[in-house]
């Protein structure tokens, strides 16, 4: 779990924070309702989680409520792989 | 059927025609109302605002969410003969207030949660209305707003309605270059030409169904109301949420059994990129139309692979003259065009020029800028002589508006877009002024220099780079700096990228070097 948490984290960073140091990127940073992601930003991260980890989203599950936060997203997906 | 004399006449002739049948549903909340329920409810809101004292050319704002109830004020606005100014509820509350402040509006619908918010921004900026809270997610039915709020008749009892085509019908805000957004005012008789053009051009019946993805307070949305409605078809509205998510787009397609589309390009290639289009029933779309963007052809080819039964059109045109040009794409066998589709020809309702910089007329095939007359044209932009001044020019005693946009007639009329002259660039169908982010951006404690600059990337889409140079030379962080954005402009205006410099490059006349910046970010 922890090295999902990481390699979240690093995707965020790599794909949408270029350059930003890792530390300010923590778990509770407001990803979605703060639009640090847009829609476009949040989609890409959906179809990196449906590949990395094996889980699938519905058309509603695809917003702040779910991917708001890294602990929100890692709690998610998760729930999901069961 | 007689062309209706107001926009409140739309609604009137679509409820002649199929009283009892659907006119709007909201797709979000999953209600809806018929077209004697909808009449009804803008009644009721028209009463609401007539014994508030709305008058007959007063502004009334709009701050709501896309729902029945922003749509019932909006025909309220307009059988008061009021002006409605819709604004981005979504957008920063200093915003709207400052919009609301410059056509001094006389009431506001605003959300219940944000009125004291809305009622403080307005003080701030020395301005007082009348606000009236709407929650759209309550199970409040239209009818009964009426109960909810206490109000005092003016003292008059027949709600004034206008009588001259040349009154406004309502007023759009977009992106200003000196960083203050700026009013196009558009009268009855200019919009009802274009939705005249567009019932010509589209030939809606009762049986369609059309969608209503763009929100209030941008022109295409225009076509999504008025024109169904006239014709007794009904309005899907698509919320907010929504409308950014493809997956769910394309289950409305088929749940809604859409039959006419009107989107940006963006939107439907994210539909394309991310929904499953494919496993939709679509079989009751019969046409599709996009605006506000060029659409890149690869995508547009995809698309229509996957849809090769409805018609397409490439409308193209600002704000102000809303649909100027527009063409209707060929089938698509044996189509293999590799470079956009021309924006079209000129729209009946209008004229146009083709004209260099000195306004003489170009040669037939050469480049030029793009000028257009005709009953569709705004009516110039709200209080802002200077900006008309800007925007339109006389030749030969006619006056044109001047689009800013660079065209180019290949011979048959159907003209070619290729590029804008100034700093305006189209993101997700929505006009940025690269210069409102500068001076929104400039508002920010650390920066020293910025300079925003668009580039479009391999796959089409129009990106936003921010170049800073920050007081104290360290770099920022990206997560706090567009957190800030968030705070102070609109969603699609946010920056994509950030790039921090010791300083930023300059020209030998010691202006900004964007072309020196370009090459630096490529």
């Amino acid at each position: 779990m922890a090295e999902m948490r990481e390699e979240i984290r690093e995707f965020i960073l790599k794909e949408f924070l270029p350059g930003e140091p890792a530390e300010s990127l923590t778990d509770d940073v407001e990803l979605v309702s703060s639009r640090i992601l847009d829609s476009l930003a949040t989609l890409k991260l959906v179809t990196f989680l449906e590949d990395s980890y094996g889980v699938e989203f519905a058309a509603h599950e695809v917003g702040a409520e779910h991917l708001d936060t890294i602990d929100r997203i890692v709690a998610f997906v998760e729930s999901r792989k069961g | 059927m007689a062309a209706p004399a107001t926009l409140h006449a739309c609604l009137e002739a679509g409820g002649r025609l199929s009283p009892h049948e659907l006119a709007v549903r909201d797709t979000a909340r999953d209600r809806e109302a018929n077209y004697a329920e909808f009449v009804l409810g803008v009644d009721r809101c028209a009463e609401l605002l007539y014994k508030g004292g709305l008058l007959n050319g007063e502004r009334l704002g709009i701050c709501l969410p896309k729902s029945l109830e922003s749509l019932a004020f909006l025909f309220a606005a307009q059988k008061l003969g009021a002006v409605h100014v819709p604004v981005d509820a979504g957008g920063p509350i200093e915003r709207a207030a400052w919009i609301f402040r410059d056509c001094e509006v006389h009431t506001i619908i605003c959300q219940t949660h944000r009125v004291e918010d809305l009622r403080l921004a307005l003080e701030e900026l020395g301005h007082r209305a009348r606000i009236i809270g709407v929650n759209p997610d309550s199970e409040t039915s239209l009818p009964q707003l009426l109960t909810d709020h206490r109000v005092t008749p003016r003292g008059r009892t027949e709600p004034a309605t206008p009588r001259d085509p040349q009154d406004l019908a309502y007023i759009l805000y977009t992106s200003g270059s000196t960083g203050d957004p700026k009013g196009v005012q558009v009268s009855q008789q200019a919009a009802l030409a274009f939705i005249d053009w567009c019932a010509r051009t589209f030939a809606p019946t009762p049986k369609d169904r059309f969608s209503s993805h763009a929100p209030f307070h941008f022109d295409l949305s225009i076509l999504d109301i008025y024109v169904p409605l006239l014709h007794g078809a009904s309005l899907h509205l698509i919320g907010e949420e929504d409308g950014k998510n493809p997956i769910r787009l394309c289950e409305l397609l088929e749940d809604e059994g859409i039959t006419c589309w009107y989107s940006t390009p963006s939107i439907l290639s994210l539909m394309l990129d991310y929904g499953n289009l494919a496993e939709q029933d679509t079989s009751a779309l019969r046409l599709v139309n996009f605006a506000g963007e060029v659409f890149p052809i690869q995508q547009l080819r995809r698309l229509r692979e996957l849809l090769p039964k409805p018609e397409y059109w490439n409308l193209y045109g600002p704000t102000e003259t809303n649909v100027c040009t527009a063409h209707r794409l060929p089938g698509p066998e044996g189509d293999s065009r590799d470079t956009p589709y021309p924006i079209g020809g000129v729209c009946a309702h209008y004229d146009s020029l083709i004209v260099d910089h000195d306004n003489r007329p170009v040669t037939p095939g050469e480049e030029g800028l793009l000028l257009i007359d005709g009953p569709g044209v705004m009516s110039g932009y709200w209080k802002a002589p200077q900006l008309d001044a800007q925007a339109f020019v006389e030749i030969d005693g006619r006056r044109w508006y001047n689009t800013g946009d660079v065209v180019r007639d290949p011979g048959d009329g159907e003209l070619l877009f290729a590029g804008r002259r100034d700093r305006m660039v189209k993101k997700r169908g929505y006009r940025v002024e690269l210069g409102e982010i500068e001076a929104t951006l400039h508002r920010h404690e650390d920066l020293r220099e910025v300079a925003v600059l668009a580039r479009t990337n391999d796959q089409g889409e129009v990106r936003i780079s921010a170049c800073l140079a920050t007081r104290s030379g360290e770099r920022l962080s990206i997560i706090a700096l567009k957190g800030w954005c968030a705070k102070n402009l609109l969603s699609y205006m946010i920056p994509d990228d950030f790039h921090f410099f010791d300083s930023l490059p300059k020209t030998s006349t010691d202006k900004t070097d964007y072309q020196g910046l370009k090459e630096r970010l490529a």
